[in-house]
């Protein structure tokens, strides 16, 4: 079963995801790829992600479905003008990757190429609209293609976002566009998850939740001073700061959180920050 | 307005390197409001010049050096002492230093940085509100542009990366789309925000730009 199926036959969704290297040695991203492929639905393969230039998202899922695995490939606003965009979504559809997490991207200004030109022709709402229409068989000058693309389409969103209306009218133009799917940022709250998801339930979409592992104390706090809708509770911290074995700890609050999240969430998605080989340990743990 | 910073000093000298006569040439409107090319400015620009061993053939504040037909007449006026110079200083926006350019043939420093079209909130304090996008869609955002007070210029909403109310590329300023919410919601216009904006028509703003105003040519 493909990852569409999988959503539309309601199954619980996992996911988990890579970050391509800076340069073109693959041989860990394959690794992991392969530690992950019998327990996840399907991995992620993040663009570049905060605006750090790395190999291609689009090369490493076309490897990573070599390999067996599914990918999803992320595809930012950006770098990529609107011909850009949907020639690479076409180029994705080509080399038979289906799945397409639309993002914003961060600003290049934080990243490593700091001088780059930021680009956001389109943003997030409209690349989706985008990749809907070229299910159509147009693109957006309305030109016929030769060969019809077929998308399982992803986007993000933030259930920790404050205020949370704002973030909940754009969630709601990305269903409307076409998304089929969300993951969110990092979940240490339940309740507060609990919250969001009774807010979106009449929008019947799949929502997986974004579980991001703990490596330290020094790192939540860094979180939750610094990322936008992470709220890591104190008392999570300190169970961090008081835990002998750290890989331990942070594999133990995983599992603990996605069992909470079961029957809440529509799935879950695990970014283990390098820390991928823990993964099978967590579902394990948490019984998936 | 146009805001304009001055350059540092030293990158003004280095472009006036080997010129020995220098014209400075300030402006009477942005950039005297800005404190780049006002009387003040011009003079004591002339003082560091002439500290560093140039001499200033002369230091005019000019209304306005944007304006071509201007610019042309001064030149006829002080045609001797402009063109005897090595080098026009030209204390405006670039508008003003390629006008200078244009109406005199002039080789022309830019002794400035021109930075955005700004409001000016108070004294010394400028913003930039608008991006000179070409289609306004202000009515859409409460008054407020995404293009220009969003880094990424996102038409459909905020990234989600506001943190306490500012805008995760530079948390000194305010994310423009909370901004925007909260004034279409205190005006009870969400729908505006719900309805999603079409990407942005690039051809508009095709540079350069130019228009030919009938009802000006016409009079
Ligand atoms: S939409 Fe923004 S950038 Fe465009 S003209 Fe209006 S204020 Fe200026
Ligand atoms: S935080 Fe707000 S202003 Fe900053 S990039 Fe995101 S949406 Fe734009």
């Amino acid at each position: 079963m493909t990852l569409k199926e999988k959503i539309s036959s309601r199954k619980f969704i996992i996911t988990s995801e890579i970050g391509p290297p800076k340069g073109i040695d693959v041989k860990s991203n394959l690794e992991e790829a392969l530690m992950l492929k019998d327990r996840v639905d399907a991995v992620n393969v993040t663009d570049s992600q905060s605006a750090v230039m790395r190999l291609g998202s689009l090369a490493v899922s076309r490897l990573l479905k070599e390999e067996g695995v599914e990918p999803i490939y992320q595809l930012t606003c950006r770098d990529r003008n609107r011909i850009a965009l949907q020639s690479d979504a076409l180029s994705a559809a080509a080399l038979g990757i289906e799945n397409v997490l639309v993002l914003t991207g961060d600003h290049p200004s934080r990243g490593d190429h700091p001088a780059a030109k930021p680009v956001f022709d389109l943003d997030s709402v409209q690349l989706i609209n985008t990749l809907k229409g070229l299910e159509t068989g147009k693109d957006m000058a309305g030109k016929e293609l030769k060969g019809v693309p077929s998308f399982c389409i992803g986007a993000v969103v933030n259930p920790g976002a404050d205020p949370l209306e704002p973030e909940l009218i754009k969630f709601e133009k990305k269903v409307k566009a076409g998304a089929s799917f969300f993951q969110t940022q990092g979940v240490y709250d339940v309740d507060a998850f609990a919250a969001f998801m009774d807010k979106v339930k009449s929008f019947d979409t799949c929502v997986i939740a974004g579980i991001i592992l703990i490596k330290s104390p020094d790192m939540a706090r860094f979180m939750n001073k610094n990322v936008a809708g992470i709220f890591i509770p104190d008392k999570l911290i300190e169970e961090i700061e008081n835990a002998p074995d750290r890989q331990h700890k942070a594999v133990e609050i995983a599992a603990r959180t996605i069992k909470d999240l079961k029957g809440l969430a529509h799935g879950v998605h695990i970014m283990s920050l390098g820390w991928n080989k823990l993964v099978p340990r967590i579902l394990d743990k948490a019984g998936l | 307005m146009i805001i304009t910073r001055q350059k540092p000093i030293d990158d003004i000298l280095k472009c006036l390197d080997g010129i020995e006569k220098v014209f400075i040439v300030g402006c009477t409107q942005c950039a005297t409001i800005c404190k780049t090319g006002g009387e003040e400015e011009v003079k004591s620009m002339r003082q560091v010049l002439e500290g560093k061993g140039k001499k200033v053939t002369a230091a005019e504040v000019w209304d306005t050096p944007c304006n071509l037909l201007e610019v042309k007449k001064r030149f006829r006026d002080g045609k001797d002492a402009i063109s005897g110079s090595g080098a026009v200083l030209v204390m405006s926006c670039g508008d003003g230093a390629h006008t200078v350019c244009a109406g005199t043939g002039m080789n022309v420093v830019p002794a400035n940085d021109t930075l955005f079209l700004g409001q000016s909130e108070r004294a010394g304090r400028f913003n930039e509100v608008c991006a000179l996008c070409g289609d306004c869609t202000l009515f859409m955002t409460g008054g407020y542009c995404p293009n220009a007070l969003c880094p990424k210029g996102l038409q459909n909403g905020p990234c989600g990366g506001a943190k306490d109310g500012k805008c995760e590329v530079n948390p000194e300023i305010d994310c423009g789309w909370l901004l925007i919410y909260n004034r279409l919601k205190d005006a009870g216009k969400l729908d505006n925000m719900k309805k999603i904006m079409p990407p942005k028509d690039h051809s508009r703003s095709i540079r350069p730009r130019r228009i030919i105003v009938d009802a000006v040519r016409k009079r």
